[in-house]
């Protein structure tokens, strides 16, 4: 070939191009036809909400599967497949009465005997949260086709809160009963009573949703089908979103650090509502049977070292919210008057001096190890700063690196010194804060329990009361008191209030309406 | 030694080198500290006995290790990959399900880089010293030192968002519901165009630089000054006298690089949400889906030795003279 063909092929090749050959077909970002793509990552192992509590399965099963109840932004409770219920005086009996229209996806209808399969059989049998909640219940009966009543042991002050589609979804009776639960072939094709069916799961690729004609609800769903589009890649997602292929992210699916530049674009919506209900609270965490970590003057003077508002800036980029106490402030009973740590070197170098670590030849106290929470950038830089911040107090760290099964085993095991965790509080302090602080539930070799292996007897009887309480003044009351012992005896050393971006097209509303947000059924939504 | 006998010592070799990497593998994934029980209840973001029980239960975790092995064993003689609890799904169903999208994305990728290598390599090697070699050079050791997925990232930037020509993901258009099997086609091969480059590319600057040395080296040979001596045209002595003979060394380091083009598969599949074997890997390793892993690692090793019988066969259609040896 003479140069000069060589550069005409170029050329050539740089017209066809140009020309738009390849714009032929489809075009890029869909077009608004009353259809929604999401972002998903990453891939859930299954669609069958009542028999898979991940993430992922939670954000695609939602919208198939409903609960009960659904929750607002201040977490009161609002219809979803009951309509209304009420309350005896003596907080023992819960009667639901449900909605009356509602019919599975494959038609049959939806009734009371489905809610008391769920809740007495099949739940208890297959999701762990929903076992410890109707475990409470003395009985669970139908005395109608449309009523179902729950009658409790003793009182229960969240247990309305059990209801929200990802704690108890409602599953079909005629569907499950009888047979192998995990093993049942209409897995591969969910059926709920939610306002999106299942049309098709390309594995690797994306979910396909499609609005249900047939929904209770009139004029609802608003939006015609749903892609659930699972891209592994932080940047590709970002890219997403960018150029209008995907309209909808959640959780983690944009990294912190790109929030403000796509927020920033006139399509896009940020909100960071809509997780109330989880309220993730971030805590360094140590390991209270292991010296240093027994002397409350080490822990305290680990608190002054660490700069929450730092934390806050540069490793979330502003999306979180320095925690003050064990309960966060999105958190019903929250005491927002607790004495707190100041970021103060000084301060701990006295303490430290004071209990006794002395500093050595090379200026060292003591040397401690940092199990690195394997869960992406945000706890690497966490697991990084904390080296850095304990250095100022003479504290030196080694940052131990793991895999996420190695990390679950070292913590549950109780073999590790310090580390990152985070956990949802469920709403309600009765389910997602007492579990981390009473003695009752330390329990080696189970994640999220009272790993630290904190113990006070004052703690224990506080939650244990005020989960029983039932007025709402006497629960704030006893809150209140444990709050106050947990911040000065400093079981774990809370930093964060997590908050999550969520970003939408802004042509869509009514996408985020509760503080469940994208773990709602998006019957709302729609294209303004 | 009949040609039979040799097919046949060839099989049994690779049967051993199989029951060897089975055995390899199994060894490997389940001394990973780490229990997959607690990786799923975590996920799940509750736990308490019951639940871990029942997980390990269902996933024959319960049972002591030379069990596990003996099972896995036997099912490997039998050619059955077993089944992912995770995934509800037989291993060989998923496994095949991804096998197309990765065969298609490497195969584009070792095509592209071979043909690119040779073409660009030949072109710098017949006129080395001008300033073509040079650029040619200059590009391809850019190539080489660039990470492949900064390389994936830039040609999105580029191609995607500033351009948009073509799509930055994915395998099909998620709505090639109604596609005739020409469009659907056409779609495949505008989503592979971008992830086949990137995975390339390295390779690509390899085999231009192997391709220019090793003509330039032909090219000083006596046969090449005869051919010129006869008044044959530059063409006619490329064609008939350099380009196979130099091409030879090329092929040679394009089987063995064969194998390290599936691993980079990952990479590239995961910056592209390509539903490929090397994205499956990926997320079964952070999963700890057993099952899933050692169907993986045993596909793989068979695709890579499948490689291998391909590239002594090329060989011997190039060369002549090594299958008499």
């Amino acid at each position: 070939m003479k140069r000069r063909d060589f550069n005409t092929m170029l050329l050539g090749g740089l017209a066809a191009s140009s020309l738009g050959l390849w714009r032929d077909g489809v075009a890029y970002a869909q077009t608004p036809t009353g259809g929604l793509t999401s972002l998903l990552t990453p891939e859930p192992p299954m669609l069958v909400l009542p028999l898979n509590q991940q993430q992922p399965t939670i954000v695609v099963g939602s919208k198939m599967f409903e609960g009960l109840l659904d929750f607002d932004f201040e977490l009161n409770p609002r219809p979803q497949l009951a309509e209304s219920w009420e309350v005896s005086g003596d907080g023992l009996t819960y009667t639901f009465h449900l909605q009356k229209a509602a019919k599975w996806h494959d038609g049959t209808s939806f009734t009371a005997a489905d809610v008391v399969f769920s809740c007495d059989v099949m739940l208890k049998e297959v999701h762990p949260r929903a076992r410890a909640s109707f475990e409470r219940c003395e009985s669970i009966t139908a005395t109608d086709d449309h009523t179902v009543v729950f009658q409790l042991k003793e009182p229960f002050a969240p247990f309305l809160h059990a209801f929200e589609a990802g704690s108890a979804p409602i599953c079909p009776r005629h569907v499950y009963e009888g047979t192998d639960y995990r093993a049942n072939p209409q897995n591969d094709a969910p059926v709920g009573t939610g306002p999106f069916k299942f049309n098709e799961w390309v594995k690797g690729s994306h979910i396909h949703l499609v609005a249900n004609p047939d929904y209770y609800m009139a004029g609802k769903p608003g939006l015609t089908e749903i892609f659930f589009r699972i891209v592994p890649d932080a940047a590709s997602r970002s890219v997403a979103m960018e150029t209008g292929e995907a309209q909808l992210s959640c959780w983690n699916d944009v990294e912190n650090f790109d929030v403000k530049r796509l927020s920033e674009l006139p399509h896009l919506t940020l909100t960071t509502q809509g997780y109330e209900f989880f309220s993730p609270l971030l805590w360094y965490e140590v390991n209270l049977r292991k010296a240093p970590f027994n002397d409350l003057r080490f822990r305290k003077a680990m608190m002054h070292l660490l700069d929450k508002s730092f934390i806050v800036e540069r490793i979330m980029f502003g999306l979180a919210k320095p925690a003050t106490s064990a309960i966060s402030s999105t958190t019903p009973f929250h005491e927002p008057n607790l004495p707190g740590y100041d970021f103060n070197v000084e301060k701990a170098n006295a303490l430290l001096d004071e209990a006794g670590f002395a500093k050595g030849a090379d200026g060292k106290r003591v040397t401690i190890n940092f199990l690195v929470a394997p869960y992406g950038e945000m706890w690497t830089r966490l697991a990084e700063y904390f080296r850095q911040a304990m250095a100022a107090g003479g504290i030196e760290v080694n940052l131990v690196s793991t895999d996420i099964a190695g990390w679950g085993q070292s913590v549950a095991s109780w073999d590790y010194e310090v580390s990152t965790n985070m956990l949802y509080q469920n709403a309600d302090p009765a389910l997602g804060v007492a579990r981390s602080y009473i003695s009752s539930n330390i329990r080696q070799g189970v994640l999220f329990t009272n790993t630290e292996g904190y113990e006070n007897p004052e703690v224990d009887r506080l939650f244990a009361e005020a989960a029983v309480a039932t007025s709402r003044e006497k629960r704030q009351e006893l809150y209140t008191a444990v709050q106050k012992i947990l911040v000065e005896e400093l079981p774990v050393l809370w930093m964060t209030e997590q908050q999550y971006p969520t970003m939408y097209d802004s042509r869509l509303t009514d996408v985020i309406t509760g503080g469940t947000g994208v773990n709602g059924n998006f019957a709302s939504a729609r294209y303004a | 030694m009949s040609v039979v006998l040799r097919v046949l010592a060839k099989l049994a070799g690779i049967a051993v080198a199989i029951l060897v990497i089975a055995t390899i593998n199994f060894v490997l994934v389940h001394s990973a500290p780490g229990d997959p029980a607690l990786v799923i209840a975590g996920q799940s973001g509750a736990t308490d006995a019951k639940f871990i029980e029942q997980i390990r239960a269902e996933y024959g975790l319960d049972q002591p290790w030379p069990v596990q092995y003996a099972n896995y064993l036997g099912k490997v003689v039998t050619l059955d990959l077993g089944y992912s609890v995770r995934q509800r799904t037989a291993v060989s169903e998923l496994i095949l399900q991804r096998l197309g999208p990765t065969l298609l994305l490497t195969g584009a990728a070792f095509a592209l880089s071979l043909l690119g290598g040779v073409v660009f390599g030949a072109f710098a090697g017949l006129r080395h010293g001008t300033w073509a070699d040079f650029a040619i050079s200059m590009v391809s050791l850019l190539l080489y030192a660039m990470p492949v997925f900064w390389l994936g990232l830039m040609l999105v930037l580029i191609f995607s968002i500033n351009l948009e020509w073509l799509p930055a993901f994915g395998y099909v258009n998620i709505r090639s519901a109604g596609f005739t099997p020409l469009q659907y086609a056409l779609d495949v091969l505008r989503h592979l165009i971008l992830p086949a480059v990137t995975l390339s590319a390295i390779y690509m600057a390899v085999y231009t630089r192997l391709m220019r040395a090793s003509l330039i080296e032909v090219s000083h040979e006596d046969h090449v000054k005869t051919a010129r001596a006869k008044g044959l045209t530059e063409g006619q002595i490329l064609r008939g006298h350099m380009l196979r003979n130099a091409a030879v060394p090329v092929v040679t380091f394009a089987g063995l690089q064969a194998g390290a083009l599936i691993g980079g598969a990952v990479v590239v599949e995961t910056v592209f949400s390509w539903p490929g074997l090397g994205r499956l890997t990926f997320d079964a390793v952070t999963a700890r889906d057993y099952p899933v892993l050692l169907g993986l690692f045993l596909v793989m090793s068979l695709l890579v030795i499948t490689i291998n019988l391909l590239t002594d066969l090329l060989h011997r259609v190039i060369d002549p003279r090594i299958g008499t040896r």
